[in-house]
């Protein structure tokens, strides 16, 4: 994002002298372009200016040689008396004594020293050291060694760098003078505001927060006519996007007779790389300054490397450009191209990518004389699109994506082709080509009185027309008192609607200004009952002494093997992600467990013994061929067929609730070695959440279910439905070997339901109440014999049967195997409470019941133990 | 015993005779220690055998005229003693209750700790919280799926598939062309709701959403939003700034306020960010970016089939986990999304 130079942007608008980088943010974000950062000052301290009196070089044992120099750094820093110096052989006025290994520089020669005391970029704080037996009374300094560029041929010599040795005096700051020691503001610009890209945005933004006097750089008279003999460019676009020409404008300047040895000023090349561009060579740092000034990318050709006409067109097949980066590009259909015609072959060779990047073959070299400017206009959806489609975010690209000033080319060219003439030595060419189709933007028309109702807040007619006259509108009487046209400037390709022009009301008239009311909604029905039984669920595990937690729900097939599921197993059908996050988790968990366990694991490997953890949410089942999503556009209600489509292609994500319980459920103290979870722990826990989900279920016997250990596992069942929709979750021992690959503790056990089939299968109907009985219970214990393969279920079935309505309670209190009973044999006890709504029971009721408990129990084969 | 040795009975009409024997009775009543002693002192003083029962029993034997005053001699003495064995008795109980109850002191500092506590994840509390706040401000809250087709994730919110901001936000796709993506904010929702219920609607939005940044400490690739959707005739920003004011007073205290900075989302015009004033800021109290907000953009009500000439209103976003880190001071996001349940269990059920 955008470096902002404060004395650049003082070009545009006045500021205070003392304006701080910090008040510079403060006064832009009210206006919507917020700090990014503010870069600290590179270079603190003395950092001079000096002069090369003396220098003697002096060979070292290790071979290298280094210079023992006497360097003038001003009055104020230098000193009279130099260890290891003669006073006779002080130079007259004092010096410093500096050690140096470079050798581009020789007396005489004005450079850049660091005193002891500076900080340079690290930070490297500089201080008078002993070396190669001298005292090193500070040290000359390389661009590198300042973060001015790799140059590390040397030090810095400024005459070479493009300062004039009349500017320059020993002891000068050279803080100032490389502009090392601003503090720079780098702004944040939202998508709308591409103009803001430039000096003149950001400073017509300050003027709007500040009401600081503003000049338009880009209102300019007196530019030169296109004329015949202009620089010949032709559009072709054979295929527009959104039926938009690829390129509306092209403005082409020639500047002859360029010295390629001229350097770039000084002053431009701080000012821009205090923005954040590395000079590269005049012609392209002049193009670079105007764009960072002005907004508008500009591309410098060699004009010797181009024949006429220019054509620019959208990619044939199979053509291919290597980018001015050095990489050789497969072009697409839709790349718009700037492409030369060489030896009368109409757009026969590749330039460049249309707004994106220049090519290297027309590039600007060192022996470049005559040079071709282009400054045009492109289509931001194109440019936006190739800039994606190669990964080139490059400053032209990230302009034109967010639209350019289509004015704003004649006057850029024009500011490169001066500044060309002016450093360069060069003399601008009388031919001007410029191809323009471009239009003017449309008016709106605008009731004035939208912007108060909107915002809440009274603005008067003046005011409304006031701001948007000066964010650059045209405001015109409309058809009624109330209405106006606005034309927006050309530099706000956004301001497309009304809410837009809202919007400049409400920022430029400040957010601040608007009120805080709070309004009175009509009133709602409170939590559904699917929400409230989320709530009770979680509430209910986290009361039970589970722990909360959340997982991300990305897997890999790893995952999935650990669980034990194999293939075909239809939760090994998941979504996979185009981009994932990590290569070896593309996939979308198709159950919680998958990354629960994980969970788990970390929590034991993080030394706590004793771990239950419970997850809820979503996980995704996708349709096995399911269609894609159709592709509809912007602002458009959806036919219902095109919604049907769209929830179609949208995968089931259901809601699942499951918890991992390892260790101990009951815990150990100096009341005893506590119970280690079991199975038991986990069933009692999905029944708990299906009591809180209001759902009865009944459980059966699973004993081929991944990752359950056939034993010990139980399926919840709800009442209706299909067969496979009856299941709503498992319960129970996790399975020995997943265990094992997942690396739990032995024994380790869990659940997971459905929870959205849950919500579906509640009835949510009140309860209707039974009355209370206050008449006295009859109590009766029984103890069946029955074989091991008798579910405890389909006995305790047959014992309320046969209580029939007089059972009020009916519980398993013991479960006993043991030789005396025979070998696959087992005693089930039960306590059964009998009790009557309206009288007290009698011996001969009660026996009646116990007989017919016992008969009952016989049809499942149980016999009362004697 | 035989009735040999017994020593001579007491005569019911020797008066100094009972008095001793009553003397002596009560000084061995004060003088037991305990309810065992006390026992036998009864039976040694108003048993069969004792003293006074042999002179009671006497005096069936003697003549009529001596009859009356040995009842007179013996029963108030017989009473005093009995009266002095009760209050005695109750003294001893008294006692021997005390001792029980201190004998059964236990070291009430031993840890009660025996079954596990559990605790909720305060992500999930907190927008709990969230919704309460809401519902109880008359709105509903709204849910849509994760895994969402782009069309609501985008172009629904006014984002064209050319929109630079549908590049920022990073999002993730599913494979093979599926037009299907994990939602980058909970926005979706508001076309899911507009075109589901109309207007008027009031509904705010807590849930999961996803962007491909890495985790580090103040960032995660699935977190927490709770957007707020508010559709009606004549809603102004005046009544946005309301609502983020109340919210954020429910959140973080009276104090708490917040200010909007201009900025820009499709799917809002005007568009603000909401920062909130944060007197516990590290280095010093200051404004905390919290989420995005604006008004909603006509294109999605036309998207929803809600007619912007009618009606207008608010929408906003805001991040539930930044909200949890400044409200209890967490520093590291790690924390919050690796599941350690020595995290969780500080914030118990109630946040």
């Amino acid at each position: 994002m955008p470096l902002v130079v404060t004395e650049w942007l003082a070009d545009h608008v006045e500021l205070p002298a003392s304006l701080t980088a910090a008040e510079l943010a403060a006064a832009l974000v009210r206006v919507g372009l917020e700090e990014e950062a503010i870069h600290a000052a590179k270079v603190t301290g003395p950092l001079v200016v000096g002069r090369v009196l003396y220098r003697t070089p002096e060979p070292q044992k290790n071979g290298k040689t280094v210079n023992w120099c006497l360097v003038d750094v001003g009055p104020e820093h230098n000193a009279t008396a130099i260890k290891g110096v003669d006073p006779a052989d002080v130079p007259e006025g004092g010096a410093r004594g500096i050690i140096c290994g470079a050798h581009n520089f020789d007396v005489g020669d004005l450079v850049v020293v660091a005193l002891p005391g500076t900080v340079l970029p690290g930070p490297f704080p500089i201080a008078a050291r002993k070396t190669y037996g001298h005292v090193s009374d500070g040290m000359i300094c390389s661009q590198r060694e300042l973060e001015l560029g790799e140059d590390h041929d040397g030090i810095i010599v400024l005459t070479r760098l493009g300062f004039a040795e009349a500017d320059l005096t020993p002891g000068q700051d050279a803080i100032a003078l490389l502009g090392l020691g601003d503090e720079v503001l780098e702004i944040n610009v939202t998508p709308d505001r591409g103009y803001a890209f430039s000096y003149r945005g950001v400073a017509r933004e300050y003027a709007h927060s500040t009401g600081a006097a503003f000049t338009d750089r880009a209102l300019v008279d007196g530019l030169p006519a296109p004329t015949p003999d202009g620089f010949a460019v032709e559009v072709e676009d054979a295929a527009p996007i959104h039926g938009v020409v690829g390129c509306d404008r092209f403005v082409t300047r020639i500047v002859r007779g360029i010295d390629p040895s001229a350097p770039t000023p000084a002053w431009l090349k701080r000012r821009l790389e205090g923005s954040g561009m590395r000079s590269i060579s005049l012609a392209v740092d002049v193009t670079n300054y105007v764009m960072l000034d002005l907004g508008q990318p500009l591309h410098a050709y060699d004009l010797d490397k181009v024949a006429a006409p220019i054509v620019v067109r959208r990619a044939a097949p199979g053509e291919r450009l290597t980018t001015l980066d050095d990489v050789d590009r497969a072009l697409d259909a839709e790349d718009l191209l700037i492409t030369d015609s060489p030896d009368g072959a109409r757009g026969a060779r590749v330039l460049g990518l249309a707004g994106v990047m220049g090519g290297a073959s027309s590039e600007v070299t060192a022996s470049t004389t005559a040079v071709l400017v282009e400054a045009a206009h492109f289509d931001a959806t194109t440019v936006a699109r190739t800039a994606r489609r190669h990964k080139l975010p490059s400053e032209a690209a990230k302009r034109f994506e967010r639209g350019v000033d289509p004015r704003l080319p004649a006057v850029a060219a024009q500011r490169v082709v001066d500044l060309l003439v002016e450093f360069g030595g060069g003399v601008a060419d009388a031919a001007v080509g410029d191809l323009d189709e471009t239009s003017a933007p449309a008016p709106i028309a605008f009731p004035v009185s939208l912007a108060s109702r909107v915002a809440g807040v009274e603005y008067s007619r003046e005011q409304v027309v006031s701001i948007l006259e000066q964010v650059g509108c045209t405001v015109a009487a409309g058809p009624t008192p109330d209405e106006v046209s606005v034309t927006p400037p050309t530099w706000r390709p956004d301001l497309t609607e009304r809410v837009a022009l809202v919007e400049e009301v409400v920022r430029i008239a400040g957010y601040d200004q608007v009120p805080s009311v709070v309004p009175a909604a009509p009133g709602g029905r409170g939590l559904t009952d699917s929400q409230r039984r989320r709530r009770s669920v979680a509430r209910a595990l986290a009361e039970a002494g589970l722990v909360e937690t959340l997982s991300y729900p990305f897997i890999g097939e790893g995952e999935l093997d650990a669980l034990g599921l194999v293939a075909g197993d239809p939760r090994r059908e998941a979504v996979r992600l185009a981009n994932p996050l990590a290569d070896d988790r593309p996939l979308m968990r198709t159950s919680l467990l998958t990354t629960l366990v994980e969970t788990a694991r970390r929590n034991v490997a993080r030394g706590l013994p004793d771990v239950a953890v419970y997850e809820i949410g979503l996980v995704t089942l996708p349709t096995p061929d399911a269609p894609a999503a159709p592709q509809l556009p912007v602002g458009v209600r959806p036919t219902s067929d095109e919604l049907a489509a769209l929830h179609a292609a949208v995968p089931a994500q259901p809601r699942h609730v499951a918890a991992v319980l390892t260790g101990r459920r009951d815990l150990a103290g100096w009341w005893g070695s506590g119970r280690p979870a079991d199975w038991a722990d986990a069933l009692e826990l999905a029944r708990l959440v299906a009591e809180r989900a209001g759902v009865a279920v009944t459980v059966e016997p699973a004993t081929d279910v991944m990752p359950w250990h056939p034993g010990r596992c139980a399926a919840l069942v709800v009442d209706g439905g299909a067969a496979d929709e009856r299941i709503v979750g498992y319960a129970g021992e996790l399975h020995p070997k997943v265990v094992e690959r997942t690396g739990l503790p032995s024994r380790a056990v869990a659940f997971e339901l459905d929870l959205s089939a849950l919500d579906a299968a509640a009835d949510g109907e009140p309860v209707a109440a039974t009355p209370v009985s206050a008449f006295p219970a009859a109590k009766e214990d029984f103890a069946f014999v029955v074989d091991a393969a008798v579910p405890a279920e389909a006995v305790q079935a047959a014992v309320v049967a046969g209580a029939g309505d007089l059972l009020e309670d009916v519980r398993l209190f013991d479960v006993f195997t043991g030789e005396q009973l025979g070998e696959g044999r087992k005693s089930l006890a039960y306590s059964v409470r009998l009790r009557a709504a309206d009288r007290t029971l009698t011996a001969d009721e009660v026996r009646g019941a116990r007989d017919a408990i016992v008969a009952a129990a016989t049809e499942v084969g149980a016999t009362l133990r004697a | 015993m035989s009735a040999a040795a017994d020593p001579e009975p007491l005569s019911p009409l020797d008066v100094a005779g009972l008095d001793d024997a009553v003397a002596e009775a009560l000084a061995d009543v004060a003088a037991a220690p305990d309810l065992d002693a006390l026992k036998a002192v009864r039976t040694a003083h108003l048993g069969d055998r004792s003293p006074l029962a042999l002179a009671n029993r006497a005096i069936g034997a003697l003549p009529g005229p001596d009859k009356a005053a040995a009842g007179r001699n013996l029963g108030p003495r017989r009473g005093r003693l009995t009266q002095a064995f009760a209050a005695r008795q109750a003294e001893l109980e008294a006692e021997r209750d005390e001792r029980v109850l201190l004998e059964e002191a236990v070291d009430v500092t031993l840890p009660t700790h025996r079954r596990p506590v559990g605790a909720r994840h305060p992500v999930e509390a907190i927008q709990e919280n969230i919704a309460d706040f809401f519902v109880g401000m008359g709105w509903e809250i709204a849910e849509g799926p994760e895994l969402e087709a782009e069309w609501f994730n985008f172009d629904a919110l006014n984002f064209g598939p050319d929109h630079p901001a549908r590049q920022m936000q990073d999002t993730f796709y599913v494979a093979g062309e599926k037009n299907l993506v994990l939602r980058t904010h909970t926005s979706p929702v508001q076309a899911r709701s507009l075109i589901a219920r109309g207007a008027p609607l009031y509904v705010a939005v807590p849930g999961k959403v996803f962007r491909t940044d890495a985790l580090d400490a103040t960032h995660t690739p699935v977190f927490h939003q709770c957007e707020g959707l508010a559709i009606d005739k004549g809603l102004t920003m005046a009544h946005l700034v309301g609502t983020l004011d109340a919210f954020a007073r429910a959140m973080f205290g009276p104090e708490a306020k917040t200010r909007l900075r201009p900025s820009f989302f499709p799917f809002t015009e005007p568009s603000a960010e909401m920062d909130l004033w944060f007197p516990q800021k590290k280095g010093g109290a200051g404004w905390i970016e919290w989420g995005g907000c604006g008004m909603v953009h006509p294109n999605v009500l036309r998207a929803a089939g809600v007619d912007p000439e009618v009606y207008q209103g608010f929408a906003f976003g805001v991040g539930v986990e930044r909200a949890v880190m400044l409200r209890h001071g967490i520093a590291d996001m790690h924390d919050i999304v690796e599941g350690d349940v020595r995290f969780s269990t500080q914030f118990g059920t109630e946040i």
